[in-house]
């Protein structure tokens, strides 16, 4: 019998190249200190512009709370200029990082971000203050439709089916709620149905999209507009005439959790939500376990990176992103029921304005990941937040660039920060079996 | 494992890709596929391991006929397959690779990884395979990726291997322990069928061949027989395997190519510091495992890569910073090494794509319009000229075979007035017919005074064209050595070895 005895030392490999490495030299090690600087020079002329005078104070606690934590009154001028150089030396040292080719570690972007929206804030708010707690807590709740989208993304694109339709998803979504929860009297039941219209339009994108291999952008695009259409139509020709019975639901309303709820800070901002929310948490969880550690996971994403080798290996490739497709639906439509049954009480038109949409974008931003695309919602959420807590206050920025506040970020997010990131292989490529 | 295919018939439309073809694999015994590219090997195998559906026939494992739906099916009944593309995940481990559709769970539906680690490990030291079971597919090298697919499959217990042309991707080195770990596996008994288009291989490893042309069994051989015996079974005709090419008539130095470097968009430097010359009326064939620099190599010298430094000099003129068409336009042909992606619009007609690179004067346009009636008669030629066998020249080349879509490129390119001809992976999925043909214009070429560089993975073809052979590893020119260098000094060549003794010739 004859014996192997080479040892595949890399030498002995075939492989490309991939040891030669000079340090990168792309775009993306450039990005992160460019970004960087434009942001704390911008920061730095809006202060030179209009200088900040006064006091801003953070409030960090809510008059409920167990604990009360005391306001932190800061001197607005020079507290927003001691952030700003803060941020000249963090974008110090990513300048110093590019230079001596070293990885740029996820904690400069991150503590960059947290101390430009102290400066920023100091200055916005000068003279007044700011309600810490109702900021982020807002912006949890803003986000509930965002996160359940791009979870909805990540699962179909995981799986290898472009989910375009979130869009359309959180609209029907909204709308099955607002009349099941109206009808029934029970905002569970809401939700549910809000599911069940998620995974209905997460079919017909199955069905054109896997069965009869129609390109995926275009069929989410045209559901879009199709959901658009009919919800509209519906709306004026059944709700409206009856919207006593058809489109008064009963709100969801917020459930603190004991002990959770009475944390200084967290509790208030992650514990004292809509059970909407709580739902949003374990769901989060499980999709992020689910995906990893589970059989279920490791072939939906198998199917997603090269589903021949899939189906080489006896699983059913179009069966299981039909599965997936299915409850990614549904979780994108749990989301719409948010706007009927959180934000509002009963349906309006169109009253997802283009959170599918920025969802999707969630979904880029957090590299296909369900934890760190819900990171990326909740960024999206805080800043819809932030646009209403300013004009809210009053502050010196005119409130039309504030409503495009969130939508800025969105670009510079998935523009600009998102750094290398690489979509499932088999993203958006039908699978026909021979 | 006993497996009788009998009178398997496989049609796609109204192409017969296995006519009734029979066959019996016995344990213990390597049974050789031999066949063309095209000649139905891939889809009998595809057919047996369930991924096609026969339109006749019955596939028999031990005396029990089996009735296929799926991969599943085939592999529960004991028929492991190593693809010829990889059906690995690159970007699961070594490990969830080996579990995917056969995975042990533990309390809902959770992955037991360290089983599916342990089995792999298990494995890995029976056959001395040493593959870490956490490393990540893609990090790994290819030889060591097929023997990732020779795990999974070892590890749902098949009694029966299917190799599908497994040396394409691999050293001479690389191939030498795969034919070891076939035998391992013969001597454990295991039934093995090995298909390939190599005659070298299938002499030194099988038991039986049998010889498939055109969709059907057209004989059985013994390993003892000759090469030429076999390439004319495979074919259907005497075919020649030498190349027959006079002793070159140098001229004066045409490319010079002084210190060339090629980063890639992720940053990685794919051609390191790469200096040779080229005399006119020479061949310099670059030998070296595919992904070793010449890809970019290729596309620098057409100017088709966008960060290159160094210098690459075509009789006395700079072509590093030209534009691509100003080369062209200099007189580079270019024979591309995928001709589907880069040497051909497959939805354009022949006459189309023989005036993809003359598309801006003369002499098929004019004033910006095109010149219709020049481009048929040219067409009309070339198509005689090269033998590419189409109906006529306003077929579309998606509908040509590999051969004939070749030799449309090739046409086109040999048809200017050439000063240096590149040619990557020329015979690439070609005919033996296509490739006598295809070399035999690359001879010509060089004959009348043209400066000739030849990419090929294929060391037979690289041996058989060049006039040196220069071979690279890692973006980095190991030597050049005469084309009369043993096979076994280049294979070392190609795994970045230098023989202590070895002196560089230049030419």
């Amino acid at each position: 019998m004859s014996t192997v005895t080479t040892q595949p030392t890399p030498e002995s490999g075939g492989l490309a190249p991939d040891t030669v490495v000079t340090p990168t030299r792309g775009a993306g090690a450039r990005k992160l200190p460019v970004v960087l600087g434009v942001l704390t020079l911008l920061l730095a002329g809006i202060l030179l512009r209009s200088k900040p005078s006064g006091d801003t104070t953070f409030q960090l606690s809510v008059a409920t709370d167990f604990v009360t934590l005391p306001d932190i009154v800061v001197p607005s001028g020079p507290t927003a200029w001691l952030m700003v150089v803060i941020c000249l030396g963090l974008t110090a040292e990513a300048v110093r990082r590019m230079l001596t080719r070293l990885h740029q570690p996820m904690w400069i972007p991150i503590t960059f971000a947290i101390v430009w929206m102290i400066g920023f804030l100091s200055w916005a708010a000068a003279g007044d203050r700011i309600r810490v707690v109702s900021l982020l807590g807002g912006a949890v709740a803003l986000a509930i439709p965002l996160v359940f989208g791009a979870l909805g993304g990540v699962l179909g694109e995981r799986a290898g089916v472009v989910n375009i339709a979130i869009e359309g998803q959180l609209l029907l979504g909204a709308f099955a709620a607002a009349i099941t929860a109206s009808t029934t009297g029970s905002p569970w039941a809401g939700v549910a149905a809000a599911a069940v219209a998620g995974a209905l339009v997460a079919l017909i994108l199955g069905l054109f999209a896997i069965t009869y291999f129609v390109d995926q952008v275009i069929v989410g695009v045209v559901l879009n507009v199709l959901v658009v259409g009919l919800t509209n139509f519906l709306f004026r020709q059944v709700l409206t005439p009856n919207a006593e019975s058809l489109n008064s639901p009963e709100r969801l309303r917020a459930v603190p959790i004991p002990v959770l709820g009475d944390i200084p800070l967290i509790g208030p901002i992650f514990f004292r939500q809509t059970p909407l929310v709580y739902l949003l948490y374990v769901v989060v969880a499980v999709v992020a376990f689910a995906l990893y550690r589970t059989r279920w996971g490791l072939r939906l994403r198998a199917v997603g990176e090269h589903p021949k080798a899939a189906d080489t290996v006896g699983i059913k490739v179009n069966r299981t992103r039909y599965r997936t497709i299915l409850l990614a639906g549904a979780i994108a439509g749990m989301g719409g029921a948010y706007f009927s049954l959180v934000s509002v009480a009963g349906f309006n038109r169109e009253m997802t304005g283009g959170a599918g949409y920025i969802a999707l974008a969630a979904v880029i931003f957090g590299k296909w990941d369900p934890i760190r695309a819900t990171l990326a919602a909740l960024l999206f959420g805080f800043a819809t937040n932030l646009q209403g807590v300013l004009s809210a206050i009053g502050s010196p920025v005119p409130s039309q660039f504030m409503l495009m506040l969130p939508y800025l970020v969105t670009i510079f997010a998935v523009a600009g920060l998102v750094g290398r990131s690489r979509p499932p292989a088999a993203d958006g490529v039908p699978y026909r079996q021979q | 494992m006993r497996l009788v295919l009998r009178g398997i018939t496989k049609r796609f439309g109204s192409v017969v890709a296995n006519d009734s073809i029979s066959l019996r694999v016995e344990p213990g015994e390597i049974h050789c596929l031999l066949g063309e590219n095209g000649a139905g090997k891939s889809t009998l195998m595809n057919v047996l391991y369930g991924l096609y559906k026969a339109d006749e026939g019955e596939i028999e494992l031990d005396g029990e006929v089996q009735h296929f739906t799926g991969p599943g099916d085939a592999m529960a009944a004991g028929i492991g397959m190593v693809h010829q593309h990889f059906m690995l995940i690159p970007v699961f481990t070594v490990a969830e690779n080996v579990m995917l559709g056969n995975e042990t769970t533990g309390f809902a539906g959770t992955l037991d990884l360290a089983e599916a680690s342990k089995r792999v490990t298990e494995i890995s030291e029976r056959f001395g395979f040493h593959v870490d079971p956490d490393a990540v597919v893609e990090d790994l090298p290819v030889g060591v990726q097929q023997r990732v697919e020779i795990i999974k499959a070892l590890s749902r217990d098949a009694e029966l291997l299917v190799f599908d042309e497994p040396t394409a991707v691999l050293t001479p080195q690389e191939t030498d322990e795969l034919m070891d770990i076939m035998r391992q596996l013969k001597e454990a008994g295991k039934a093995i069928v090995f298909i390939t288009h190599k005659l070298r291989e299938v002499r030194e490893v099988a038991d039986r061949i049998t010889v498939i042309r055109l969709g059907k069994v057209v004989g059985e051989a013994e390993p003892t027989a000759s090469n030429v015996e076999l390439a004319s079974m495979m074919v259907g005709r005497p075919v020649e395997l030498v190349v027959h090419k006079d002793a070159p008539t140098l001229g004066d130095d045409a490319l010079v190519v002084r210190d060339l470097q090629v980063v890639d968009a992720a940053g990685h430097k794919q051609c390191d510091g790469l200096s040779f010359t080229i005399r006119a009326g020479e061949i310099l064939a670059v030998a070296g495992v595919q992904g070793n620099g010449q890809t970019e190599l290729t596309e620098a010298l057409l100017g088709l890569q966008d960060d290159v430094s160094g210098s690459i000099r075509l009789d006395g003129v700079e072509l590093v910073g030209r534009s691509t068409r100003k080369i062209l336009d200099a007189g580079v042909g270019f024979i591309p090494e995928d001709r589907q992606v880069d040497g051909l619009v497959p939805g354009f007609t022949i006459a189309e794509n023989l005036m993809l690179n003359r598309s801006f004067r003369s002499p098929f346009v004019r004033n910006g319009s095109l010149r219709l009636g020049a481009l048929r008669e040219f067409a009309q030629q070339k198509l005689k000229e090269y033998d590419v066998r189409a109906r006529d020249i306003d077929s579309l080349a998606a509908n040509l075979s590999g051969g004939n879509q070749q030799k449309v490129v090739v046409a086109r390119e040999l048809s200017r007035d050439l000063r240096l001809l590149v040619a990557a992976q020329p015979t690439r999925g070609v005919d033996v017919g296509s490739i006598e043909f295809i070399h035999k214009q690359i001879v010509a070429t060089r004959d009348s005074g043209i400066p000739v560089l030849v990419v090929s993975t294929e060391l037979d073809e690289v041996v058989a064209l060049a006039d040196r052979i220069m071979v690279l590893y890692r973006g980095k020119v190991v030597g050049i050595v005469p084309a009369d260098t043993p096979r076994e000094t280049l294979g070392l060549m190609m795994t970045g070895e230098r023989p202590k003794d070895l002196k560089d010739v230049v030419a």
